[in-house]
């Protein structure tokens, strides 16, 4: 118990000490996170009105920023399988980390959610036993069963293995492995459930097309990646944390496939609904021609599609993949573009036309764009801090004090360029408890 | 030094912000009127309507009727009107009938207090054209012209189809929505969250979100409401029409307000199960269909040519 | 390894069971709250929803009498043997100048002209074309005798404006208090504003 006290002490402690740089940026998050809540505040006060979202186009940039995290969410797997399953060193190190993301876009997922919700203080309706949870009917009841499911398993197993190297003690197989083996169902199942949701819909042909659960998992496993990857890379230039190029390189092969899986289901779509010529052709006519002089998202989808192609062989090349300029570049690609076809590019043509065949142009209003940035920064924020916590401990800076006594500090200068310099000596601070 | 300093007060400006903000949440809760307060801490933790004993929903009926009379200045009645045994509610539409006139629409909005601004129509009438038959991807929804009917047109209105297999039911998370032993779908606005996953289910554009504070005078609430009809529904929530539950369900049963006011007599309503009524006079000898039929909703309103 | 065996495949055992357990009770809970759909009452002390009792289905008009309201007579021009009682009938096909000026017949006015319908030894009936005469308030006789299948359609309140109550009292109308017998055709109407647009839609 005493222990778990001067564990939090230290995390405070911690995350309180950086250098400029991580300074800045935390600071700079907290800016855009209190800007994102007064948005949230205007919108809980007016309404959802000063969205831009109406009867016609009832969900929109929330929906699709939530969409796309879960995606990312669900990508953590993606490090789970090499390094628990195969048990291959190179990832297995730093497997943790991408525990740790995906506990951040939960959040940040749920977050996105709430903001949509009418009534948000209703949430305690979704409770089973407590409210009234439409399981197994409704696709939203178990993803919110799944989702929480998840980030249960995520926080458990990367809590439990960080406070074990806290604690320098080597953490228990037993304990944590089978928990890890269910993440990766479990994984699979939130972003699963997620496709469902938009599947079950006849009344949205768009998404009623049966390859909609492949597409989300294929491109569910090239974007969370490519944001790991640059995360990762980050990490190995300005911390004193190293990931192997080997496993960085063995994700960016992985990726490739997954673009390809992703190009090639987005073309058995594309074929099905251009050579068939149904009225259900209008949706995807919205979002790559126009439709009817409506053409908002034509250059987005096609960015995207630029953007995705390119950097599918960008990572198929061993050349290019191999090379961090490109390999940053394709990462940067993929993540953009997968952003705007799974994002808005999904939710979008779903109800342009809608049901009744009229026309409604949505584009988020200020309001949106702000709550999102603001959703955003505080997952950025909440990985900061989990990655503030986790780095020092892999790096064995961070555990129980040698004289049993409050915890040990050793890195006062997270997030710098300090770190490059190979044997500079950190001064050893231990910070006194209670 | 100075960059770090300006970047605090950026953000102890915006915490502030912030701060007030929640403040004022937490003031707005905690309000010094012992009633108000109760209320509102009465009506979060309201259980769903079908899950109310006899005596809270007594207690939560005289609350939403203290509340509503004291908000707009006169008696307001809520009922709770079960459904009638031995009842389906059928609804039919004569389509060489209607004119597009549009006067159901807006008998609606009177009888079922929508808002008016920002406005909220429960019927959307379309206009096609007669040599494209019923082809919603061709129809019009914002005719205005001088008279109707415009020639070379016809009229269809569109609204809640009342499913059997409805799709809006199957995907709420909270099950706020359902079906009534009678066939009509209601909503309880006191349990709905207001996530629109309905919106995105149903199929005929048929439910609608309240995404302000609905706007009606006081003089143009209709005080007879029921509690899963027409009474004033807060923001964040969805709402749609339920055949005038608080008319079709009295003894004798009034038609809906949309059926009443049709000046060419092209609305048509009844009980399905009784083999006497208009309703199963016209589906046994017009040519009748429903909108969409191959997506199996299995609708109770149906269309009709009378010649 | 090989209590990872065992021990993974039973923990996933675990959570699909625990789903169903879960999804089990919310089911029967769902259940019990659902109505049940056989019509049958199931009022418990918990339950609001009760079931009302059946209502009385045998509240019909019947065949051949309708409650209608008044005709739609243009003031005081009934009834019309106060003019006509003294005057010489005469069944002359002619366009009328002295009085009814303003009566121009749309109406099959190829085939007939108003002694056809109009009585013409008493002006305060109706003519059918057996030469039985009906007053003007049972004027959908006259009506029914060309437009049958309207008629018949009428008499169940499919054809036309109906009110009152669905399962109780009906309140029908004449043919001409919507259509005009000299002009039949339903005139045009202007129609009420369309909606508001959605991006138009801010309060």
């Amino acid at each position: 118990m005493r222990n778990i006290w001067n564990f939090i002490i230290g995390i405070i402690v911690l995350v309180s000490k950086g250098s400029k740089a991580y300074y800045c940026w935390v600071i700079t998050l907290l800016v855009l996170m209190g800007i994102g809540a007064s948005a949230y505040i205007h919108q809980l006060d007016e309404g959802l009105i000063v969205t831009n979202m109406r009867d016609q186009v009832s969900w929109g940039f929330y929906i699709s920023n939530f969409t796309f995290m879960v995606g990312v969410a669900a990508a953590a797997v993606l490090l789970v399988i090499p390094a628990y399953v195969y048990g291959w060193g190179p990832i297995k190190e730093f497997a943790v980390l991408g525990e740790l993301l995906a506990v951040s876009a939960i959040v940040m997922c749920m977050l996105f959610v709430t903001v949509d919700l009418g009534h948000p203080e209703r949430f305690w309706h979704l409770i089973p036993k407590i409210g009234l949870l439409n399981f197994p009917q409704s696709l939203l009841a178990w993803d919110v069963i799944v989702l929480n499911t998840y980030l249960a398993l995520n926080l458990t197993i990367s809590v439990y293995i960080l406070y074990s190297l806290y604690c320098k003690r080597e953490p228990k197989h037993n304990f944590y492995t089978p928990l890890v083996l269910l993440s990766i169902p479990s994984a699979i199942s939130i972003h699963t459930v997620t496709a469902f949701l938009y599947n079950g819909l006849g009344a949205r042909p768009f998404w009623n097309s049966s390859i909609l659960v492949p597409r989300f998992l294929a491109s569910a496993f090239c974007s969370g990646p490519a944001l790991m990857l640059l995360i990762f890379l980050l990490v190995s230039k300005y911390t004193k944390f190293r990931i192997k190029d080997e496993a960085i390189q063995k994700i960016a092969e992985i990726m490739a496939y997954a673009m390809f899986i992703n190009l090639l289901l987005l073309g058995a779509e594309l074929f099905k609904e251009y050579y068939t010529d149904t009225v259900h052709l209008d949706s995807f006519k919205y979002l790559l021609q126009g439709l009817h002089g409506h053409s908002a998202l034509v250059p987005y989808i096609w960015t995207a599609m630029i953007f995705n192609v390119t950097a599918f062989f960008l990572f198929l090349i061993p050349a290019t993949r191999r090379n961090k300029t490109t390999l940053v570049i394709g990462c940067i690609l993929v993540f953009i573009g997968v952003y705007i076809e799974k994002g808005m590019g999904l939710v979008i043509p779903g109800f342009i036309p809608d049901t009744l065949h009229e026309i409604y142009e949505y584009a988020p209003s200020g309001t949106e764009l702000l709550l999102a940035m603001g959703i955003w920064a505080t997952g950025l924020f909440v990985y900061t801090m989990l990655l503030r916590i986790a780095i020092p401990i892999l790096n064995g800076d961070f555990h129980v004090a040698d004289n049993g006594v409050g915890s040990f500090i050793g890195d006062e200068v997270f997030l710098s360029t300090q770190n490059l310099e190979e044997g500079k000596a950190v001064e050893e601070k231990p910070v006194a408890s209670h | 030094m100075s960059e770090i300093k300006k970047n605090s007060y950026d953000q102890h400006r915006s915490r502030r912000k912030f701060l007030k903000g929640m403040a004022a949440g937490i003031g707005l809760i905690a309000l010094p009127g012992n009633d108000a307060s109760a209320s509102i801490w009465e009506e979060f933790f309201q259980k769903h309507f079908r899950e109310l004993s006899k005596d809270e929903l007594k207690g939560v009926i005289a609350r939403l009727e203290k509340d509503y009379s004291k908000k707009y200045g006169k008696q307001v009645t809520v009922k709770t009107t079960p459904p009638i045994e031995g009842v389906r509610y059928g609804y039919a539409l004569d389509l060489s009938r209607c004119i597009g006139c549009r006067r159901c629409v807006y008998a609606c909005v009177k009888e079922n207090n929508q808002s008016r601004s920002p406005q909220i129509h429960w019927i959307r009438v379309m206009q096609l054209n007669k040599d494209k038959g019923v082809a919603l991807s061709h129809a019009e929804h914002y005719y205005n012209p001088e008279k109707v009917p415009e020639k070379g047109h016809f009229y269809m209105p569109v609204q809640c189809q009342q499913c059997e297999k409805p799709p809006c039911t199957k995907v709420c998370p909270v099950q706020a929505t359902w079906k009534e032993n009678d066939g009509i779908i209601v909503v309880d606005y006191n349990w709905c969250i207001g996530c629109r996953y309905c919106m995105a289910a149903c199929p005929y554009a048929a439910r609608h979100f309240n995404f302000a504070k609905p706007g009606i005078l006081a003089a143009e609430i209709n005080p007879v409401t029921h509690y899963l009809g027409n009474r004033p529904r807060p923001k964040g929530v969805v709402e749609k029409c339920t055949f005038c539950i608080q008319r079709t369900r009295e003894q004798p049963g009034r038609y809906p307000a949309c059926a009443e006011i049709c000046p060419v007599g092209a609305r048509k309503f009844g009980n399905l199960l009784d083999t006497e009524s208009e309703i199963r006079y016209l589906m046994e000898n017009k040519r009748v269909f429903i909108l969409k039929e191959d997506l199996n909703t299995q609708p109770k309103f149906f269309y009709f040519y009378a010649t | 390894m090989k209590i990872l065996r065992t021990a993974c495949p039973t923990l996933v055992l675990l959570g699909i069971i625990s789903l169903l357990f879960l999804s089990a009770e919310s089911v029967s809970a769902a259940k019990a709250k659902e109505p049940d759909r056989s019509g049958q009452s199931t009022v418990t002390e918990k339950s609001a929803a009760e079931l009302q009792p059946s209502y009385n289905i045998k509240n019909r008009p019947k065949e051949n009498t309708f409650e209608v309201p008044r005709p739609p007579f243009s003031e005081g021009i009934f009834p019309c043997t106060q003019c006509h009682s003294s005057m010489k009938p005469n069944p002359q096909r002619r366009t009328l100048t002295d009085f009814h000026t303003d009566i121009v017949l749309h109406h099959a006015e190829g085939e007939r002209w108003c002694t056809d319908c109009h009585n013409l030894l008493d002006r305060d009936k109706l003519r059918l074309v057996s030469g039985e005469l009906i007053s003007f308030d049972k004027s959908y006789r006259l009506c029914g005798q060309c437009h049958g299948d309207k008629f018949r359609d009428w008499k169940v309140g499919v054809h036309g404006k109906r009110t009152g109550n669905w399962n109780g009292d009906k309140q029908y109308l004449l043919c001409v208090h919507c259509h005009n017998p000299h002009d039949p055709k339903f005139k045009a109407l202007k129609p009420l504003p369309p909606p508001v647009r959605p991006g138009a839609l801010r309060q």
